[in-house]
């Protein structure tokens, strides 16, 4: 059993050794071992070079990585959370996301960026975003999120060897989480959802720290008589439809949670898929279970009533099953 | 090999559903032998088989809903004899040609099935839309002003879910007789899935399933055909003398009633009529070799049948009698053969015994004429210049227009009042 | 004072400039025309920064510029057909057709755009420095921006991490004066500019933009302390636009008397003058180069009108690596 924080770090080791063009650079990561920890020793095996902590300055040294994948190397670039991502916005959406487009694809911008995302440990209102949401909306990068152990493992592998800008979320509550992890089978694809628990009376659709959530939802379910499906998104561009009509094709229901606020958020993506793909499937309407519409508050209390928990999950799925 | 279909047992009925088979693979059927029970609007009605051979197969599953003309079992037929030519049933102008298994709807509002489909399409409820084609068909036109209201009037839906919907007309179930219980009574697929399959039945009571399959007839015909009258006032006062003389010689199961005389006189009088004993097939009006007369026959319940006594020209009185009896009793039970509700040539529907004077009938598609009777009354009537009390019947001819004209009504009254002057004739 | 120069090397310098001024002379006729569309924001007076700068840079470094980049763009190598396909948006075009005037791109001459964010190329300036360095290339990474630039945070952020980092980019700003539409004076607290980048330990120092030959020289000198040091520096090179910011722009914010002084240091007419008093040149090579430029000008044009549109049904293509769908 491994926790999420040393399958990364695993990760990160395996690509420093293998791939001289790989480094990795970010606020932090080198001699304090990262703010989560992931990074701890790694500056140590790997030295200043290759193990670069950044000056605070998110638009330039997400800009330099990009810079620095355009000129042939992989840099791994970590932006401490989402929330700080925003400085670097403007490189990402101006410049990670059309160079190839830009330049009629003389370039290509292999990058990849890790980021720690959502809310929870009352760090109030700045630092709990989750916007995973802006970065999937974007042609041209890629998006991922990682909710299991072995996950955080391999989608930072694939992130590297990928040519595109390849983003990847991890839930700041799933660090200290853990599972087995398997360092010798070839992984799945990172672009495909996964059923984590089949089920025949509706489909619980969550991704990163949802999905949890959703499992022990299901959990819940099972004992009133209810068979919930648990589908983990995965990737987040492109987003695996098949995966996910498929399974609301078997059980005619489906709720999807998302940690963002509603409005413009990737539960409303994945509904307006199955209102177009799946159409004739829908026994009841799509229901989302998101953060409610206020900036997250610092009282525990609070935080949690917004963020959405199992108990609310279980409701949304109580209503579309029972209906009336 | 010959086939046998899903028969044409009335001219609106556009499917029916095979209850029952009455015979297994293998047994050697003679032509007339009931081969089948098939549930329609009117009720269970026993089918026979046209050709003489062997069940070969069968095609349709017992309770399967299948479209008039659907191929129900392969008769292997006797080598020796050329395979008969499957009578296929006609259709008359007017009918619901309709084809597709999963209509909603049996009976009700004209319309193809392309309409159908776009009605469902645009969650339109057909009775509600307002025909402008030719015989008030539905168009496809008369739909996008309905959907484009329809959506404005959120009211007016079934609230339903797009997977019940579906669900529903794989199935071929009505969902506007549903009820729901999903959010706000919508229906879910719990809903539709707890059906049986012949909702017909289990929603709708069988009289007003007649009900409401004649009333379209009736409309139609009403609509289509061209109806002239005449109407013949007959002396029938030898008919009753006469008939009293012969039953009090027989038994009382033997006795004849005026009905009969009328039946008799009615097929006599068409046989220099043909013009009045015809039947639509396709665009031209067929005139008929044999003569069946339907007998309109009242229904517990409010419903009404017009069988067919075949060959009515034919056989003595009493046989008649015996077989209009049993004509009678088995349209009141439900057991009326399948050639019997298809053959009449012309139909004679006597309200008599309601007690009203006339009747002015409406011509039962696809025949050409109708003849209506009403009660025989004691009236004034002037005999060699004196006015005497004779027993009066007032017969009306109603006939299409298309295909005789006044004239030849006219003859075909008096030739009928002629008739029933010497009953000892008949 | 006389050039200290060879012949050819005068007619090379002149002739690039008379190229670059031509091609956006007939960039704006072909914009009024509608041929070009979007923005156009053209290099008319500041001629003398491109072709200096270019001339003294190595066929070898990169280049990361503006939007306002047709003129390193052709001095670089980069064909005028190309080009002009390039604003036209044909498929012919440097960058296929798919960016237009502002973002011209060549891999095989290291020239990485072309970019629309100001400040938004100086931190990609960086990153090729610092790849070039881990891979032990001792190249120079040019990075062209204006006065508008400084004031972004990624100016100052980028300085400091290359200063930090020791990395080889050569900062050159193109000081035309104005940020779009407000002055220098209103932008900047300290107009000379040249007094940031020490602060973040970047060495730095101004030129006359106007002056080909001081550009050449002066670029040339910071490109080599670049290469030689590892470390960057700062460039700024004075100059001026004649024309507006970009074609649709009113230039209320400076008075036409203003440009026209100006225009009394147009780069190429000074440089013309030299070279004709100092005889290294005559008219009648003038001529030819007139004569040169518009035929290259006019074989762009033609180039241009030729090529093919990107047939819609490839729109998805250079969004990812592979089509996703």
């Amino acid at each position: 059993m491994t926790s999420y924080r040393d399958a990364i770090r695993t990760a990160l080791q395996t690509l420093l050794r293998e791939d001289p063009r790989v480094f990795f650079m970010g606020e932090d990561v080198g001699r304090y071992g990262g703010p989560y920890a992931v990074s701890k020793g790694l500056l140590e095996e790997f030295g200043e070079d290759r193990v670069r902590d950044t000056p605070l300055c998110e638009s330039t040294f997400v800009g330099a990585g990009i810079g620095a994948a355009i000129g042939g190397m992989r840099p791994i670039v970590e932006v401490m959370t989402v929330n700080f991502s925003l400085l670097a916005l403007d490189q990402v959406v101006n410049n990670a996301a059309v160079m190839r487009h830009m330049s009629g694809g003389q370039f290509e911008v292999p990058i990849a960026v890790r980021m720690a995302t959502g809310g929870g440990k009352q760090i109030a209102a700045q630092h709990s975003h989750s916007l995973e949401n802006w970065y999937a909306h974007v042609p041209g990068i890629k998006v991922l999120a990682p909710a299991t152990v072995q996950d955080a493992h391999d989608m930072l592998l694939a992130a590297v060897e990928d040519p595109d800008p390849v983003f990847i979320f991890e839930h700041q509550m799933l660090y200290g989480i853990e599972g087995p992890l398997d360092t010798e089978s070839t992984p799945p694809s990172p672009w495909k959802a996964a059923i984590r628990r089949a089920g025949k009376d509706l489909s619980l659709i969550a991704y990163g720290g949802s999905v949890h959530k959703a499992l022990t939802a299901a959990d819940e379910l099972e004992k009133e008589g209810l068979s919930a499906e648990v589908v983990d998104l995965r990737s987040l561009r492109p987003l695996d439809r098949e995966t996910i009509i498929g399974s609301v094709s078997r059980t005619h229901r489906a709720v999807v949670i998302d940690e963002a606020w509603k409005t413009g958020s990737l539960a409303s993506e994945v509904s307006a898929i199955l209102a177009e793909e799946a159409f004739y499937e829908l026994d009841a309407p799509v229901a989302r279970v998101c953060t409610i519409e206020v900036p997250i508050p610092y009282a525990k209390h609070l935080e949690e009533a917004a963020i959405p928990q199992v108990d609310r999950i279980v409701e949304a799925a109580r209503r579309s099953v029972v209906g009336g | 090999m010959a086939e046998f279909v899903m028969p044409s047992l009335g001219a609106d009925m556009s499917a029916g559903v095979l209850a029952k088979w009455r015979v297994a693979l293998g047994d050697r059927v003679a032509k007339g032998d009931i081969i089948a029970e098939v549930e329609t609007d009117k009720g269970l009605i026993e089918v026979e088989v046209f050709e003489a051979g062997v069940v070969e197969s069968f095609l349709v599953q017992e309770g399967e809903k299948v479209p008039v003309g659907t191929v129900l079992a392969e008769i292997q037929t006797a080598p020796a004899s050329a395979p008969a030519p499957v009578s296929a049933p006609v259709s008359a102008p007017g009918s619901i040609i309709s084809a597709g298994a999963s209509d909603l709807v049996l009976d009700g509002p004209l319309a193809s099935p392309a309409v159908r489909r776009r009605a469902h399409e645009l969650d339109v409820s057909l009775p509600s839309v307002r025909g402008t084609g030719e015989h008030g068909r539905i168009t496809l036109d008369d739909l996008v002003g309905v959907g484009q209201r329809a959506r404005s009037a959120p009211g007016a839906r079934v609230r339903i879910s797009p997977y019940a919907r579906r669900v529903a007309m794989e199935r071929g179930i009505d969902i506007s007789r549903l009820s729901g219980s999903g959010p706000g009574g919508a229906i879910q697929a719990s809903d539709v899935l707890s059906v049986t399959a012949h909702p017909a039945s289990a929603a709708v009571s069988p009289a007003e399933r007649m009900q409401r399959a004649i009333a379209a007839a009736m409309t139609r015909a009403n609509d289509e055909i061209p109806h002239y009258y005449v109407e013949q006032s007959i002396d029938m006062a030898n008919a009753i003398a006469w008939l009293r003389e012969t039953n009090a010689s027989v038994s009382v199961s033997e006795r004849l009633v005026s009905g009969v005389l009328v039946l008799r006189a009615v097929a006599l009088a068409l046989r220099k009529h043909k013009s009045l004993n015809a039947t639509w097939q396709g665009p031209e009006p067929v005139p008929s070799a044999e003569i069946h007369v339907g007998l309109a026959v009242s229904l517990r319940g409010g419903g009404l049948v017009a069988p067919a006594l075949r060959n009515t020209d034919q056989g003595s009185l009493g046989e008649l009698m015996v077989r209009m009896t049993d004509l009678v009793g088995r349209a009141r039970a439900g057991t009326l053969r399948s050639s019997e509700m298809t053959s009449a040539t012309i139909t004679l529907t006597s309200l008599g015994e309601r007690g009203v004077e006339s009747v002015t009938p409406i011509i039962f598609p696809p025949q050409v004429a109708i003849v209506g009777c009403g009660a025989t009354v004691e009236r004034p009537w002037v005999v060699e210049g004196k006015v005497v009390p004779r027993p009066i019947m007032r017969v009306t001819l109603g006939a299409d227009h298309r295909v005789s004209n006044g004239h030849q009504g006219s003859r075909f009254l008096t030739a009928l009042d002629r008739l029933l002057q010497e009953p000892e004739k008949l | 004072m006389t050039l200290d120069i060879s012949r050819d090397h005068v007619l090379d310098l002149l002739r690039d400039m008379i190229r670059i001024r031509r091609l956006e002379e007939k960039s704006a006729e072909l914009y009024a025309k509608q041929k070009i569309r979007g923005f156009l924001h053209l290099y008319i007076g500041e001629e003398a920064v491109g072709v200096g700068a270019m001339h003294a840079l190595r066929e070898d470094d990169n280049i990361v510029a503006t939007y306002r980049e047709h003129g390193q763009a052709l001095v670089r190598g980069i064909p005028a057909g190309e080009i002009m396909a390039e604003m036209y948006g044909k498929s012919n075009g440097c960058s296929g057709g798919r960016g237009g005037s502002m973002h011209l791109f060549s891999a095989e001459r290291r020239f990485y755009g072309g970019h629309a964010i100001v400040g938004g190329g100086l931190p990609i300036a960086v990153g090729l420095a610092l790849a070039d360095k881990m891979q032990g290339e001792s190249r120079v990474t040019a990075c062209f921006f204006g006065d508008g630039a400084t004031d972004e945070g990624e100016f100052h952020e980028s300085l400091n991490l290359a200063a930090l980092w020791k990395l080889p980019v050569l900062f050159l700003c193109e000081n035309n004066e104005y940020a779009m539409g407000t002055a220098l004076h209103r932008h900047v607290s300290d107009q000379n500019i040249a007094d940031n980048p020490p602060a973040y330990g970047v060495p730095a120092d101004s030129v006359n933009g106007m002056d080909v030959v001081a550009v050449e020289r002066a670029v040339h000198n910071e490109a080599e302390l670049v290469r030689e040091t590892g470390k960057p520096r700062f460039l700024e090179l004075k100059t001026y636009r004649f024309r507006a910011h970009s074609m649709y722009d009113a230039e209320l914010y400076r008075s036409k008397e203003e440009v026209e002084e100006h225009k009394k240091d147009d780069p190429i007419e000074s440089l013309q003058r030299r070279a004709l008093s100092d005889g290294l040149i005559t008219e009648a090579d003038i001529e030819q180069i007139e004569e040169d430029a518009a035929q290259e000008i006019a074989d762009a044009v033609e180039f241009a009108e030729q090529g093919d549109w990107e047939p819609v049904e490839e729109i998805r293509r250079h969004t990812y690596a592979r089509d996703l769908s």
